[in-house]
């Protein structure tokens, strides 16, 4: 077994998953393949959306795979980095915004 | 850069490529299996339809991923008399389109002459324009006007609507002359939305990943190069870089190789193969060579056994229903809606 937690071949072998429990994850593809088709929103914004995404929850696996399909989408450099800077932007103000809780608890607890 | 051929690069000769191509010890299937494993019969030419003329290797450009490894240091160039050659092809055989390919097809000192024997012929003539060459030297500024006179169509690679991507793969500076190219043959009217001057645009990936949607880069084209230099143009092909010459250098280099033939393999698509290109098609190399396509030309891959070899004895063949010789490097005409000189075809 290889001694390290992310291995890039692991992307290739997503489908192994299926190898555990079959019917759950023929669901998740299935489910999975219906959502990034093209819909209300063009599989190119939803590439984008997954890149972020990806960046949010800091997945590997994921950043390489949609680094490449938004490529493949014919997104921009800047467009992608837009992207990736939604997520930092949402991953801060989600952050920040707890600080109002903070302050209420220290204006809470000082009488201010 | 230099070209692959004056850095003396092991790659640089086909019978390299080909056995890196294809190496039985790789997993990949051979392309002939695939074939026969999708219940597809081997492939076979059609009519033939169109003749793909490479002029020679010279190039005022160095693009990165050059399947021809082109470039200011070639000096190959087709001689007059393989292209009397090629005319007298054309009266024998039923050919609708002449694709004239290079390197810049318009360095040849024939050139001209070369266009106005085809357009007497009454073909349909294609050329493979890299835009730069417009803007190049001053000798060159009117060939939106020869291209017009002629009514010759105008495909012109431009892998993005931006500059820096454009530009790591074609060279700095490429971008803002093709720019300027292209709304020089807007200004003659071509690529406007009712003109018949045809200018159609050529996209290919700058880099290791496969080409999306045709329909949809076609429309991200159009609203960007509108949008930020007032550009038009009618149709965007979408191609594949194929694994040969300099983008297989940069593949094996980069260590990219692999994944990239995997992507192509697993992206496989069986209803591409009955509309690849070269079963339509014959590529002739500046010494008069003939093959089944650009690709097994770059290859140094010949017609099937008992078809000829060189232009001169075209005349007198008859290559429809002809076997193709096909490689592992089909792989890239097959992948996903599948890939040839004009854009998808699946």
């Amino acid at each position: 077994m290889a001694k390290k937690y992310y291995d890039p071949a692991g992307l290739g072998k997503f489908g192994n998953i299926a190898e555990f429990q079959k019917p759950m994850a023929d669901k998740f593809f299935a489910y999975y393949g219906e959502v990034f088709k093209e819909g209300a929103l063009t599989a190119r914004e939803k590439s984008l959306i997954a890149l972020a995404v990806a960046h949010g929850v800091q997945c590997p696996y994921c950043i390489d795979a949609y680094s490449t399909d938004a490529l493949e989408k014919g997104c921009s450099e800047a467009q992608m980095m837009e992207a990736v800077h939604v997520a930092a932007a949402m991953r801060g103000g989600a952050t920040l915004v707890h600080a109002t809780q903070m302050m209420d608890h220290v204006k809470d607890l000082t009488g201010a | 850069m230099k070209s692959l051929l004056a850095q003396h690069a092991l790659l640089s000769a086909p019978s390299e490529q080909r056995l890196v191509l294809e190496d039985p010890g790789s997993a990949l299937p051979f392309f002939a299996d695939k074939l026969a494993e999708s219940g597809l019969p081997v492939l076979h030419a059609t009519n033939l339809e169109v003749l793909q003329l490479n002029l020679g290797r010279m190039c005022n450009q160095t693009c990165t991923h050059c399947h021809v490894d082109a470039g200011p240091d070639r000096k190959e160039r087709m001689s007059r008399e393989v292209m009397e050659d090629c005319l007298r092809a054309l009266d024998a055989h039923p050919v609708h389109t002449v694709d004239l390919t290079g390197g810049a097809p318009e360095m040849h000192p024939d050139f001209r002459w070369f266009v106005e024997q085809l357009n007497e012929k009454g073909c349909h003539i294609i050329v493979r324009c890299n835009l730069t060459i417009i803007r190049a030297n001053k000798k060159y500024y009117d060939l939106p006007e020869f291209y017009r006179k002629h009514k010759m169509e105008v495909v012109s690679s431009l892998p993005f609507y931006t500059a820096d991507r454009t530009d790591r793969q074609r060279g700095k500076g490429v971008f803002e002359h093709s720019i300027e190219a292209l709304k020089m043959l807007n200004a003659v009217g071509y690529g406007l939305p009712d003109s018949e001057l045809e200018l159609n645009l050529v996209y290919n990936p700058a880099g290791a990943f496969l080409p999306g949607s045709q329909d949809e880069l076609e429309k991200q084209f159009k609203k960007s190069l509108m949008a930020d230099h007032g550009i038009q143009f009618h149709k965007l092909f979408a191609i594949t870089n194929l694994p040969i010459s300099r983008f297989l250098e940069y593949l094996v280099r980069s260590e990219h190789y692999a994944e990239y033939m995997e992507r192509l393999v697993n992206a496989f698509n069986p209803a591409a193969v009955q509309g690849v290109m070269c079963r339509n098609m014959i590529s002739v190399s500046h010494d008069g060579s003939i093959y089944d396509c650009d690709f097994n030309q770059m290859l140094e891959l010949p017609l099937s056994a008992g078809m000829p070899h060189h232009i001169r004895d075209l005349a007198k063949s008859n290559v429809a229903g002809r076997a193709i010789v096909t490689g592992r490097h089909c792989y890239g005409c097959t992948a996903g809606a599948g890939s040839s000189c004009g854009g998808t075809v699946a």
